[in-house]
């Protein structure tokens, strides 16, 4: 053996002690919560990914059928309609969120006076559940509601009809209430990332002569090039697990015209029990979802190094 | 003159959309004080006729919304601190500590969190039935707990990840091992964070709905969430208890929000910006 060799052996042996050289009550500390993590989460996705490869009634054993359960998706006239509702979902309320909430941002971004109540107006519902958004907005969409009320007042009465038991209607009159939550949301972010642009940039822009709205664009909205891979990321993996608001106004009815893939999974799973064929949608919504937590996690990756 | 127009221009349609937000909540609210009979005769859309408490007496006792409010502050408050300690730990060893495999674990940790929560439905209710812990509320704290730590630890380590080095330097010197340091120094220190996440994880978690009605069954020990759903079936068309209901519950958010606002909309964009 040369001397380089041993000598870097032995570096390397060191090397290989420091890094082992913690406190065992460190790794006790990073090892306990990784565990509770690994048992409540990533074990059950595991199992989640076979259980989508089974027949399964949830009494006798889970019997193994391959892509079966993918296959049986296509000629399933009820997944297609979820599916196209979860796109549906996806481009309004993913799309009129990122644009009504940057265009909230842009106009509160200065601080004057008012503007604070303006932005906590915006920002209140945040705070409710989407079950408590809902049962307001049911409430609102009721007959005699204040949306009929309205609409009879300014002579569109012949418009009214049943909301929410309409299936032409449905998905639309839930949209509504998931977006009025989510713009303030939406306008948060925003908010805070108009904060970090350096204001030099903007008196350089004005000294060159800039208009405001050139200004938004060749300023403002490279500059927010950050704070809009997190939106996007944000609004399509709360686009398919949006869950909440639907069940509780419409449960995907009627005749599911308000469907998405997450509750024709709950349904699925919870109510008819094929919980083989559940866990297959479950799997269809995590490679929906796989793209933008690659995305994300790349970022994250970036960030750390 | 053009410009106090232009103020004027921003301010009345700014407070216009602004009313127009608050407008739904407001008028919950109103029609939570009013009457069967005023709501029956003169139509939820209409100004109030009347006024009364007995909504809310109704959906206290007759809903038993009280038993529904303590169960969700049973899971959420040791929820939030038990998720929030976990995650400082392991954001502490992780951030701090040259730990082999350390951006592996603290990335897989954040991916556990991005999941679609539908891939573990399935598998968790049957777990937490396995173990016995089917329709408890400690299976909906040990849930919450498992899928919010990737999170809560990926902004924690990089919070105490930007401390600096010297301070727990100089308290190696005074003889301080790894857990007074994570005490004394890096814990305290973190706060800002904390109270960010804190107030987060509260409404997350007393808001939640999907994982409730997994792993819980029994009306008696539903969150108040779920319960509000219920109510609906109790009192068919009466919206006015309804609308009690509604704001009923939504009163410990609007409690946490108010106190921690700051930390709240601070948390909120958390992420955003970098």
């Amino acid at each position: 053996m040369t001397a380089t060799a041993v000598e870097v052996k032995t570096r390397r042996r060191s090397a290989k002690r420091r890094s082992l050289g913690v406190s065992p009550l460190i790794l006790v500390f990073v090892f306990v919560p990784f565990a509770v993590e690994a048992v409540w989460v990533f074990w059950p996705a595991l199992q989640g990914f076979w259980l989508s490869l089974t027949n399964w009634d949830g009494l006798s054993a889970p019997t193994f059928v391959g892509l079966g359960n993918f296959r049986e998706m296509v000629s399933d006239p009820i997944f297609r309609t979820a599916l196209k509702n979860t796109a549906i979902w996806l481009v309004l309320f993913g799309g009129l969120s990122v644009a009504g909430g940057f265009g909230m941002a842009l106009l509160l971004q200065k601080e004057r006076r008012g503007v604070g109540i303006y932005r906590a107006a915006l920002f209140t519902p945040v705070v409710f559940s989407l079950v408590v958004t809902a049962l307001i907005w049911r409430v609102f969409y009721q007959p005699d509601g204040l949306v009929d009320s309205v609409l009879r007042g300014i002579g569109l009465g012949d418009l009214i009809r049943p909301w929410l038991a309409d299936p032409d209607t449905a998905l639309y009159a839930v949209i509504v209430p998931a977006l009025w939550r989510q713009i303030g949301y939406v306008m948060v972010l925003y908010l805070a990332g108009l904060k970090a642009v350096d204001p030099a940039l903007y008196e350089a822009a004005r000294v060159d002569g800039a208009s405001a709205w050139q200004r938004t664009r060749y300023v403002t909205i490279p500059q927010l090039k950050g704070v809009n891979s997190v939106v996007l990321s944000v609004i399509v993996i709360d686009s398919l697990r949006s869950f909440d608001i639907v069940w509780s106004m419409t449960k995907g009815g009627p005749y599911h015209s308000s469907e998405l893939l997450s509750t024709y999974m709950y349904s699925t799973a919870f109510q008819s029990t094929q919980l083989g064929y559940a866990s297959a949608i479950a799997v269809v919504i995590f490679l929906l979802a796989l793209a933008v937590i690659l995305g994300y996690l790349i970022r994250a990756f970036r960030e750390e190094t | 003159m053009s410009n106090r127009l232009k103020t004027g221009g921003y301010h009345l349609s700014m407070g216009l959309v602004s009313l127009l937000w608050v407008a739904p909540i407001l008028w919950v609210i109103v029609i939570s004080f009013r009457s069967f009979d005023d709501v029956a005769a003169n139509g939820l859309g209409s100004l109030p006729h009347s006024f009364t408490f007995s909504t809310y007496v109704q959906a206290w006792q007759d809903a038993e919304e009280f038993r529904a409010l303590v169960n969700s502050l049973l899971v959420t408050i040791p929820a939030v601190l038990l998720s929030l300690g976990l995650a400082s730990i392991a954001a502490y060893g992780l951030a701090r500590y040259n730990i082999p495999f350390r951006r592996t674990v603290l990335l897989l940790m954040l991916m556990g969190n991005l999941l679609p929560p539908q891939i573990l439905l399935i598998p968790i209710s049957r777990f937490v039935e396995l173990i016995g812990y089917y329709d408890t509320l400690i299976a909906l704290i040990a849930v919450h707990v498992g899928f919010g730590l990737g999170f809560y630890t990926f902004v924690l380590h990089g919070f105490m990840r930007d401390l600096p080095k010297e301070i727990q330097e100089a308290a190696t010197i005074d003889g301080a091992g790894p857990g007074k340091i994570f005490l004394s120094v890096i814990l305290p220190l973190t706060r800002p964070a904390l109270a960010a996440l804190g107030a987060l994880s509260f409404t997350w978690i007393f808001n939640d709905l999907l994982w409730s009605i997994t792993v819980i069954r029994s009306g008696d020990k539903m969150p108040v969430t779920p319960a509000l759903l219920g109510l609906q079936g109790l009192f068919v068309s009466s919206w006015n208890v309804i609308a009690a209901g509604t704001v009923i519950a939504a009163v410990p958010t609007v409690a946490v929000f108010l106190r921690f606002q700051k930390h709240f909309v601070g948390g909120l964009a958390i992420g955003a910006v970098k």
